[in-house]
């Protein structure tokens, strides 16, 4: 069984309601807003993939199906064999997400934090592995700081050490580098690129896409909702042309032609 | 070689005492505006209208204003309080961002909703049990029937602490929810029975109070103590453990369903 599977996925968000003045206009239904059309996709085990496209093309709102964040209107998403509604439990323990945002509860220090986010999974003493982790993101040092103190930087090395304190097989990064300096971006593939040799599945979705072509193995792009192209990196830029993923991008994102380019 | 499947770890256990932890760590470690101003507002009621009644006004035949007034006061800080822990902690992790580390793991939403709850209840538990004990000072006032008052108290703050999710939940901004506190449960506690017998309002007044849940928390919770009451302890238990198993019955489906919480 694959570690991500997505089967004809399509995301419609109702129209928000206006409550009592919809009533009192009787003004006529608003249509919702369709974020995914009918994705499909496998990443297999072990495979570092990306998952690219523009702003508003429905990148995070995959992400939240998988992650059981939002609910798909129509498809079934499995994370290693699991249903993320029906088998939510062992599909979420399987799981790994680092947020997009920058999010962080003021109450409690780094360490606090993540034990607690240890014991959400279940999972009681596991001091040594957070120790690991707050190592290899050289947060050692901040370990014992509130939350509320740490720079934006070192608030996103706590959402990744968040994200793998129950050592999940697939790993999601959400924009991990947006807004973040050189030092951090380097930290974090030092860190996640070894995890990857060891076996742990990642999905990357990324705006700077040097770092998707250097490490992912395969691609999706996503365009208004709609999968515009799934290949290996080195096919895609084979089928597309341009010097690059970024020339590959542009090309494929402003080029009606490549709609539906999946190898 | 490639690398093996990495499996998830099949140690993890639940993720409710962590969340329960969490949710009584958050109001203990402000525990200066969690515990101590309700009693502080409390007691100065308590000086204020001991100081002007008593003496002039006798309930139940022979008790005194002032060992009438303790319980209702007590009663009235632990349902503000009961209510005001899940919905600010909700609301505030809605609005931050950081309710998602909670909604990524694997947590039912029956374990979020007793996680939630039992904090509640033990907010209000601490916030009574310390007016009461401050109380002494002033009054020596001894329960007449101690189960009674755990009954009473649990139930009330469990009301109130499930309100207070369903509050946190529907509530998009802090105004919503000001607007939830002030327009409904402030008026329902204070026009309950809180300083006053009904026996001492018209009968109107008297009909209007028996439609007012509230009322109930507080009749049978002084029943414990004086073992007198305005209407049998039997018919609030009945009532009060009515209207809480109704809206654990509303907080579970809007959690199950994901509520403004899974989209």
């Amino acid at each position: 069984m694959p570690a991500v599977s997505l089967e004809h996925i399509s995301k419609i968000y109702p129209a928000r309601s206006r409550g009592w003045k919809e009533w009192i206009s009787r003004a006529p239904v608003r249509k919702g807003f369709q974020a995914l059309h009918d994705v499909s996709l496998t990443v297999e085990h072990g495979e570092f993939f990306g998952l690219l496209g523009p702003n508003g093309a429905g990148k995070t709102t995959l992400i939240s199906i998988l992650a059981g964040l939002a609910r798909a209107t129509t498809g079934q998403a499995h994370v290693c064999g699991y249903d993320v509604t029906t088998d939510f439990k062992r599909a979420r323990r399987a799981l790994g997400v680092v947020p997009q945002e920058i999010v962080y509860d003021p109450f409690f220090t780094v360490r606090e934090t993540l034990r607690l986010q240890s014991g959400y999974f279940g999972l009681r003493n596991n001091d040594d592995w957070i120790d690991e982790i707050l190592s290899n993101l050289a947060l050692s040092d901040k370990a014992d700081s509130n939350m509320r103190a740490l720079s934006g930087g070192m608030k996103r090395r706590v959402l990744v050490a968040q994200a793998l304190v129950h050592r999940p097989p697939v790993i999601i990064l959400d924009e991990p580098t947006a807004g973040v300096d050189v030092d951090l971006r380097r930290t974090l593939w030092e860190f996640i690129s070894p995890l990857n040799k060891e076996g742990h599945t990642i999905l990357l979705t990324t705006h700077y896409l040097e770092e998707a072509e250097a490490l992912c193995g395969r691609i999706a792009m996503l365009k208004q909702g709609h999968m515009v192209a799934l290949d290996t990196t080195a096919g895609l830029l084979a089928h597309v042309g341009g010097t690059d993923l970024e020339d590959a991008f542009v090309r494929i994102m402003h080029n009606d032609d490549f709609v539906e380019f999946v190898a | 070689m490639s690398a093996p499947i990495i499996q998830p770890r099949t140690d993890m256990g639940s993720g409710f005492p962590t969340l329960l932890h969490k949710e009584l760590a958050r109001f203990w470690k402000v525990g200066f505006q969690t515990i101590a101003a309700p009693v502080v507002t409390a007691l100065l009621y308590l000086l204020i209208f001991a100081h002007v009644l008593e003496g002039r006004v006798q309930v139940y035949g022979t008790v005194p204003y002032t060992s009438f007034l303790i319980p209702g006061l007590m009663m009235m800080s632990m349902l503000q309080n009961s209510f005001a822990n899940p919905s600010s902690s909700l609301i505030q992790s809605r609005i931050t961002g950081n309710l998602v580390f909670i909604l990524l793991p694997p947590i039912s939403h029956r374990e979020i909703f007793s996680a939630y709850v039992l904090a509640s209840i033990a907010r209000g538990l601490c916030v009574g049990a310390t007016i009461w004990l401050v109380a002494l000072f002033f009054v020596p006032l001894w329960p007449a029937n101690l189960l009674w008052i755990l009954v009473f108290s649990v139930l009330s703050c469990g009301i109130m602490a499930t309100l207070g999710i369903i509050a946190g939940l529907w509530s998009e901004k802090f105004d919503q929810l000001a607007a939830f506190q002030n327009f409904l449960i402030v008026p329902a506690t204070f026009l309950s029975g809180v300083f006053y017998s009904i026996h001492s309002l018209p009968p109107f007044w008297q009909a209007v109070s028996r439609w007012n849940p509230i009322f109930y928390t507080i009749d049978g919770f002084r029943y414990g103590f004086f073992a007198a009451s305005d209407v049998s302890p039997w018919l609030s238990v009945a009532v009060v453990l009515g209207v809480f198993l109704a809206l654990c019955f509303c907080a579970m489906r809007l959690l199950a369903n994901g509520y403004k919480l899974r989209n």
